[in-house]
C-alpha cells in the first residue's frame, strides 16, 4: 500500500465561472450550495439552541434563584431540545448528506434535484417559525417530548403548543422529502461498479438513517395530526376525560423518538468510519460488520421504544421485552466501537483535528452508552427517569456522539468543499475546549441526577446539596459556548484565508477525494468505473479514475436547470400550515391553494434545458 | 430487506459508463428514480397508515360513550362501495395497459372509469358518514369516532388526491404527452391508486368485518 | 391468457413491453379479488366460523394485498430490491400494529380512570 498518502495534483478552475448571486443560491438545486445553506442555517440555530441552554444554566447556577420565571423557562428547555434536535443534529447531518452522498458514490447530483431544494426550505421556514416565538414569550413549553395531557387545550389554552406540533409538521415534511431522494440516490445514482458493499460507510450510514426517517417520521406526522386535531376541533385521542389515552401519545412519540436517537447517531457513526481509516492509514477493520451493525441498529432500534416509559406502568412482561431489546441493541453498538479502535491498532495515526474528533466520540460516545446500559434496566432507571443523571446520558451520547462526529466530518470535507483548510491551530481549540465544556458541564449532571435533582424543574431546593455541580455545569456551558465560537471564527477566517488545499490533501481513499477541490458545479467530468472499497488507494485503480475525473471538457454536461419553485412551494406550505392555527375551516382550506398552484407548476416545470 | 441484491443488473459496466455520462435518464439498477422513489414515499406511506390504524384498533372496544361500531356499520353497504374501489383499481391497470399501447381513447376512457368509481365510493361512504352522525357518532363523541373519522377521513383525502392527479393524466394523454415510452407517467399514479386501494382493504378487515 | 402463463413473463425480467401480461389476466386479478371480499363478508355473517373469524379474515385479506401488490402493481415483475424498499414500510407498519395492540389489550387492558368519563 505505498500509494497511501500520495497525493493527486491540484487543478485550477478553468470551466467558466459560475453565477454567485443571491438569486442563484435561492433557486439552485445544485447539492453543494443545498449542502452549504443546510450547514450554515443549522449553525444559525445551533447558536439560538446554544442561548437558550446558557440561559438555563444561568438560572440553575445557584439554588432558589428567580433570574428567569417557571414559565419562560419552560419555553427555554422546550427550545433548548426541540432546536438542537430538530434544527441543529438532524438538518447538519443532512447538510453532509447533501455533499458527501453524491461525491463519494460518483453521482453528479442526488435523484430528485428540486425536491433536495424544497427540503431545505421548507426547514429554513419551519424552523424560523418555531424560533421567533421565543422571543415574545410564546413559545411551545410543554418540552420536547410534547407529553400529553401538558398539549392538551384545557391545560395549555396559550399558542404556545401550537407553534410546536405546526413547526415540527412542517419540518418533518423535510425530512421525509429528504429520506426519499436520499434512498433513491444511494440506490440508483451509483457509479458503475460502485456495488452496495463497496460504498464508504458515511454513505451506508445516510442509507440506513434515512429509512429511519420514511419510516419514523409518518408516525410523529400522524401524532401531530391527532394532536392538532384535539386541540384545534376538540377531537378525545389524548383527553381522558373523553376515554382518550395521554399513553397513546408517548407510544406514537417514542416509536418515532427512539429510530430518531439513532437518525442522530448514525451519521456521526458514518463519518468516523470514513475519518478512522484515512488517518490511520488503514482500510476499515471488518467493513461488512460495520454496515451490517449499522443496518442491526437501524431494525433493532424499532423495537426499543418503550424503555423511554419505564415509569408508565406497563406491567412485567412489556417491560422485560422493552429491557431485553434495548441491552441487545448495545451490541452492534459495541462492534462497531471495536471495529474503530481495531482500525487505529497498528495504524500510523495522525492525529489531525478531524481524527482527534473522531477518537473523541469513541471516547465520550462509550461513556454515554455505559449510562445507557445502566438505565436499559427498568428497576435501575425507576430511580434514574426524569433525573439529570437521563440529562447527562443524553448530552453525553448526542454532543459526545453526534455533534462530535460531525465536527469531525466538518474538518474532514471543508478542504474539499472550500479548496482550504480549516485552520489546525483554531480546530485544536476548538476541539480542547468542547471537550472540557462538555465534560465540566455534563459529567457533574450524573451526580446532580443520582442525588434526586429532577429535571424540567426552574429551580431546586439549596437543601439538595447539588449546588456545587450545578456550578461546575454552569462553567462548563460556558466553555462549551466558547468551543462553539472558535468553531464559526475558524469557518469564517478558513473559507477565503485559509491554506490552499489540493484535490486529496488526506490522501483519503474514497471518490470524493478524486476530483477538485472545490469541485466543478457538475462535480464529475466523467463518471468513473469502481472496482474497490478504496479506489484512490489502489495503484492501478487509481490512475483510471483520476484519468475520468481530473480530465478537463470542452463542453461541459448538462445540468438540472435552477427552479423558484422549491422556494415558493415550501413557503405555500409553510403559510397553509400556519394558517391551521386560526381553526376556521375555510381559511385552512383556502391555504391549500397556494400549494396545488405551485405544486402544478412544479410538475410542469422541465427539469432540464430545452432539448435534453 | 435484500440489500445485496441491489446490484448493477446485468448490464456491462462500459455500458453502464456510457449511459451514465450520456442520459440523466438512466440509472445504474435500470429502473427510474421516480419508480424507486415512489416505491419509497409507499414505504413511508405502510407507516403513516400503519399509525392510524394502530391508534384506532387501540382504542377498539374502550369507547365510553355509543354509538358503538356494532350498532352503526352496515356492512353490506360497506361490501359495495369496497367493491367498487377494487374494481376501480381494476381499471386503473386497464389504462396503463392500453397507454402502454398507444392506444389513447381506451386509455382516457379507463381512466373516466377510475374516477367515476373513486366518485362513487365517496358518495357512498359519504351517505355513510351523514347516517353515522345521525346515529350521533362525530368527530368529538368518543375515541371511537375521532379515531374513526380521522382513519377513513385520511384515506378519503388519499382518493380525492387521486382524483385530481387522474383527471390531470387524462388532460396529459388528450394533448398527445403521454406517448407509450413515457408510460410509466400512469403507472406511477397507478402505484398511488393501488396503494390507497390496498389501505382499504385493510380498513375494511380491521374495522368493519373484525369488530 | 393463464397465469402460468404470466408467471413465465413475469420471471424473465422487467421489460415492460414484453413483461406484461393480458388484459384479461388483469379481469381475472379483479374477479378474483371481488371472490374473496363476497367470503370475507360470509365469513362474517357466519355464527359457526366465529371461532376462527379472525385469523381467517386476516389471512384472506392478506392475500388480497399480496395480489394487488404483485399483479396490479408489478411487483412481481420489479427487481427484488423495489420489493425489499416495499417490505420494509410494511412489515414495519404491520410490526407497529400488531405491537400496540398486544401492548394495549393482552398486556395492559385500557381503563377508563376519568371520574367524569363513562356519564
Amino acid at each position: 500500500m505505498s500509494s497511501v498518502g500520495t497525493d493527486t495534483p491540484a487543478v485550477q478552475h478553468t470551466s467558466h465561472e459560475e453565477d454567485t448571486g443571491l438569486w442563484s443560491w435561492i433557486t439552485t438545486v445544485d447539492h453543494k450550495r443545498i449542502a452549504i445553506m443546510y450547514f450554515a442555517t443549522a449553525t444559525a440555530f445551533f447558536f439560538v439552541g446554544g442561548m437558550e441552554a446558557l440561559l438555563i444554566r444561568i438560572q440553575l447556577m445557584n439554588p432558589e434563584q428567580s433570574i428567569i420565571s417557571p414559565e419562560l423557562y419552560n419555553q427555554l428547555f422546550t427550545m433548548h431540545g426541540t432546536t438542537m434536535i430538530f434544527l441543529v443534529a438532524m438538518p447538519m447531518a443532512v447538510a453532509f448528506f447533501n455533499y458527501v452522498v453524491p461525491l463519494q458514490i460518483g453521482a453528479r447530483d442526488v435523484a430528485f434535484p428540486r425536491l433536495n431544494a424544497l427540503s431545505y426550505w421548507i426547514f429554513l421556514f419551519g424552523g424560523v417559525y418555531m424560533t421567533l416565538p421565543i422571543l415574545f414569550g410564546v413559545a411551545p413549553n410543554a418540552a420536547w417530548t410534547g407529553y400529553a395531557t401538558l398539549t392538551l387545550p384545557q391545560f395549555n389554552p396559550g399558542v404556545n403548543v401550537d407553534f410546536w406540533f405546526i413547526g415540527l409538521s412542517i419540518v418533518g415534511i423535510a425530512s421525509l422529502a429528504g429520506g426519499v431522494n436520499f434512498i433513491t440516490t444511494i440506490i440508483n445514482m451509483r457509479a458503475p461498479g460502485m456495488k452496495m458493499m463497496r460504498m464508504p460507510l458515511f454513505t451506508w450510514m445516510t442509507f440506513v438513517t434515512s429509512f429511519l426517517l420514511i419510516t419514523a417520521i409518518p408516525v410523529i406526522a400522524v401524532a401531530m395530526v391527532f394532536l392538532g386535531f384535539d386541540r384545534v376541533f376538540a377531537t378525545t385521542f389524548f383527553n381522558p376525560d373523553m376515554g382518550g389515552d395521554p399513553v397513546l401519545w408517548q407510544h406514537l412519540f417514542w416509536i418515532f423518538g427512539h429510530p430518531e436517537v439513532y437518525i442522530l447517531i448514525l451519521p456521526a457513526f458514518g463519518v468516523i468510519s470514513d475519518v478512522i481509516p484515512t488517518f490511520s492509514k488503514k482500510p476499515l477493520f471488518g467493513y461488512p460488520i460495520v454496515v451490517y451493525a449499522g443496518v442491526l441498529i437501524g431494525f433493532i432500534g424499532w423495537g426499543v421504544w418503550s424503555h423511554h416509559m419505564f415509569t408508565v406502568g406497563l406491567g412485567p412482561i412489556a417491560d422485560s421485552f422493552f429491557v431485553a431489546a434495548t441491552m441487545i441493541i448495545a451490541i452492534p453498538t459495541g462492534v462497531k466501537i471495536f471495529n474503530w479502535i481495531a482500525t487505529m491498532w497498528g495504524g500510523s495515526i495522525q492525529f489531525t483535528t478531524a481524527m482527534l474528533f473522531a477518537v473523541g466520540l469513541v471516547v465520550i460516545f462509550t461513556v454515554g452508552g455505559l449510562s445507557g446500559i445502566m438505565h436499559a434496566s427498568a428497576p435501575v432507571d425507576l430511580q434514574q427517569h426524569d433525573t439529570y443523571f437521563v440529562v447527562a446520558h443524553f448530552h453525553y451520547v448526542i454532543v459526545g456522539g453526534a455533534m462530535m462526529g460531525l465536527w469531525s466530518g466538518l474538518y474532514y470535507w471543508f478542504p474539499k468543499v472550500s479548496g482550504r483548510f480549516l485552520s489546525e491551530t483554531l480546530g485544536k481549540w476548538h476541539f480542547w475546549t468542547t471537550m472540557i465544556g462538555l465534560n465540566l458541564t455534563f459529567f457533574p449532571m450524573h451526580f446532580s441526577g443520582l442525588f434526586g435533582m429532577p429535571r424540567r424543574i426552574f429551580t431546586y431546593s439549596a437543601d439538595l446539596n447539588v449546588d456545587i455541580y450545578n456550578q461546575l455545569s454552569t462553567v462548563g456551558a460556558f466553555i462549551f459556548g466558547l468551543s462553539a465560537l472558535i468553531m464559526t471564527w475558524n469557518i469564517i477566517r478558513s473559507w477565503r484565508g485559509g491554506e490552499p488545499a489540493s484535490a486529496n490533501p488526506w490522501g483519503a481513499p474514497h471518490l470524493e477525494w478524486s476530483i477538485p477541490s472545490p469541485p466543478h458545479h457538475y462535480n464529475f467530468p466523467a463518471i468513473p468505473t469502481i472496482r474497490s472499497r478504496e479506489p484512490l488507494w489502489n495503484a492501478s485503480e487509481r490512475e483510471e479514475v483520476l484519468a475520468a475525473t481530473m480530465q478537463e471538457l470542452d463542453e461541459e454536461p448538462v445540468m438540472p436547470n435552477p427552479s423558484y419553485w422549491p422556494v415558493l412551494l415550501a413557503a405555500a406550505i409553510t403559510l397553509a400550515w400556519a394558517l391551521v392555527m386560526t381553526g376556521i375551516w375555510w381559511v385552512i382550506l383556502l391555504g391549500t391553494l397556494p400549494v396545488l398552484l405551485c405544486v402544478f407548476k412544479w410538475a410542469f416545470e422541465p427539469p432540464f434545458p430545452e432539448g435534453h | 430487506m435484500p440489500l445485496d441484491t441491489i446490484e448493477t443488473n446485468g448490464r456491462n459496466d462500459m455500458a453502464q459508463a456510457a449511459a451514465a455520462v450520456d442520459d440523466h435518464g438512466h440509472t445504474v439498477t435500470g429502473i427510474s428514480n421516480w419508480k424507486v422513489g415512489f416505491w419509497t414515499f409507499i414505504a413511508s406511506e405502510c407507516l403513516f397508515f400503519g399509525t392510524l390504524i394502530s391508534t384506532y384498533m387501540v382504542f377498539k372496544g374502550n369507547a365510553v360513550t355509543g354509538p358503538y361500531p356494532a350498532d352503526i356499520f352496515d356492512v353490506l353497504h360497506t361490501t359495495v362501495s369496497t367493491t367498487v374501489l377494487l374494481f376501480s383499481s381494476l381499471a386503473m391497470v386497464l389504462a396503463l395497459y392500453a397507454v402502454q399501447r398507444a392506444n389513447k381513447k381506451v386509455a382516457i376512457f379507463w381512466l373516466l372509469v377510475v374516477i367515476g368509481m373513486g366518485a362513487t365510493f365517496l358518495w357512498m361512504e359519504g351517505t355513510s358518514y351523514l347516517k353515522y352522525i345521525d346515529y350521533g357518532l362525530t368527530l368529538t363523541s368518543s375515541t371511537f369516532g375521532s379515531s374513526y373519522f380521522v382513519l377513513t377521513g385520511t384515506h378519503k383525502l388519499h382518493v380525492i388526491i387521486g382524483m385530481v392527479w387522474m383527471s390531470a393524466l387524462i388532460w396529459m394523454i388528450a394533448r398527445d404527452r403521454i406517448p407509450p415510452a413515457k408510460a410509466e407517467t400512469v403507472e406511477i399514479a397507478g402505484l398511488y391508486w393501488h396503494f390507497v386501494d390496498i389501505i382499504w382493504i385493510v380498513i375494511f378487515t380491521l374495522v368493519y368485518l373484525i369488530q | 391468457m393463464s397465469v402460468t402463463q404470466n408467471d413465465a413473463g413475469g420471471a424473465t425480467g422487467h421489460q415492460h413491453e414484453e413483461g406484461h401480461a393480458s388484459a384479461m389476466f388483469y379481469v381475472w386479478i379483479g374477479v378474483i379479488l371481488a371472490v374473496v371480499t363476497a367470503v370475507e363478508v360470509g365469513i362474517f355473517y357466519m355464527e359457526a366460523l366465529s371461532s376462527i373469524e379472525v385469523p381467517l379474515l386476516i389471512l384472506l385479506s392478506a392475500s388480497k394485498i399480496v395480489l394487488v401488490v404483485m399483479f396490479f402493481m408489478h411487483l412481481k415483475m420489479e427487481p427484488r430490491f423495489i420489493t425489499g424498499l416495499f417490505m420494509s414500510g410494511a412489515l414495519l407498519g404491520t410490526f407497529m400494529v400488531a405491537a400496540l395492540v398486544i401492548l394495549y389489550h393482552f398486556l395492559r387492558p385500557l381503563q377508563v380512570i376519568s371520574p367524569f368519563a363513562g356519564g
